[in-house]
């Protein structure tokens, strides 16, 4: 293993772990019954909702090459097969990838 | 130590028909060949997986990586992306936490929190009893990441035969099942308002700060939907 790329993985994880340690921190004196526990539970839904939000809009990795086009009929395709399929999260899961492939066969 | 009848329900719970181990499975198989093409070795690919465990921060990683950023940067852009990660650990420790449980179990168990053990937990925590929620936790969290190391290993070998199409296909998985999972969770007036306002205050942001624009966004929209809840409330 080259050390270069051993000392990435081993900064990246420990970026990583600092949020989860720190979560665990922080809730040992966090009630579940509390307003502050009800406020980090919208909290964590907000900033994942911003984050897959994010991710769609401004991706990183291979959906940057992706057109913006591409992504919203995916997206709205995918949403309109889950309320169909009453609320299954497979198939629009599954549907996404294969519509996605498709049309960056077609468009790009 | 740990309870393995909750141990193993917890593995059982990530073999659900729609669990989000499928999205994470396809979606850790794309960080495999991703990893593959930028020239890490198949044990560093399974050592990224292995201490990572967190898609957007592997993703930043690789990004980091093409470009040639400092560790320094590095670190900082890797956390800031995964900084939801508090957030969702502080809403879910509480679940777990009992008094004859080893705090160990908690400081360790706290790597498995990702959007998917996440989700299957807060799906199921209810059935059971508050003193093994916490081996059930360990049980789901061991099955998801298995499942990652495992995928890695998987989109490692298979990124000769994934062209630029189906590495884009594979891609949309995560973001869409979470998509789908955040609208079936939108259930209450507060969680409607914390998950629409999120979604779009957090790319507002980005044009103001691309680094901060998710912690910034989802602040503002969870704390708006604390305050709706608190209101209703009284």
């Amino acid at each position: 293993m080259s050390a270069n790329i051993v000392l990435i993985i081993v900064i990246t994880s420990l970026a990583t772990y600092i949020s989860r340690f720190l979560g665990a921190f922080t809730s040992e004196i966090i009630d579940e019954n509390t307003k502050i526990y009800r406020w980090f539970n919208y909290l964590a839904y907000s900033t994942l909702a911003a984050l897959i939000s994010r991710m769609i809009i401004f991706p990183a990795g291979a959906l940057s090459d992706s057109n913006y086009l591409s992504r919203f009929i995916v997206v709205l395709l995918a949403i309109i097969i889950f309320k169909l399929t009453r609320n299954n999260l497979v198939y629009p899961t599954l549907f996404s990838a294969i519509i996605m492939f498709l049309l960056s066969s077609f468009t790009i | 130590m740990i309870n393995s009848k909750y141990f193993f329900k917890g593995i059982l719970c990530a073999k659900e028909f729609d669990s989000p181990a499928i999205a994470l499975g396809l979606s850790f198989l794309a960080i495999g060949a991703l990893l593959k093409n930028l020239g890490f070795t198949i044990q560093e690919s399974i050592f990224s997986t292995f201490l990572t465990y967190a898609l957007p921060g592997s993703l930043v990683m690789a990004e980091s990586i093409l470009i040639g950023v400092s560790l320094l940067n590095l670190f900082f852009a890797v956390w800031l992306v995964n900084a939801r990660l508090y957030p969702m650990t502080v809403s879910l420790m509480p679940l777990l936490k009992h008094k004859s449980q080893p705090r160990w179990k908690y400081y360790l168990s706290c790597h498995f929190v990702a959007v998917s053990s996440w989700l299957i937990l807060k799906n199921n925590y209810k059935e059971i009893e508050k003193k093994y929620r916490v081996d059930f936790w360990i049980g789901i969290g061991t099955a998801t990441w298995l499942i990652a190391i495992f995928s890695t290993i998987l989109g490692y070998y298979s990124a000769d035969f994934l062209n630029r199409e189906m590495l884009i296909g594979l891609a949309i998985i995560n973001p869409i099942y979470f998509t789908c999972t955040m609208i079936g969770v939108m259930k209450s007036i507060q969680l409607n308002v914390s998950i629409i306002l999120g979604a779009i205050l957090g790319p507002l942001f980005y044009f103001i700060s691309p680094d901060w624009c998710v912690l910034i966004g989802g602040f503002l929209a969870g704390t708006v939907a604390f305050v709706i809840g608190e209101k209703n409330v009284s």
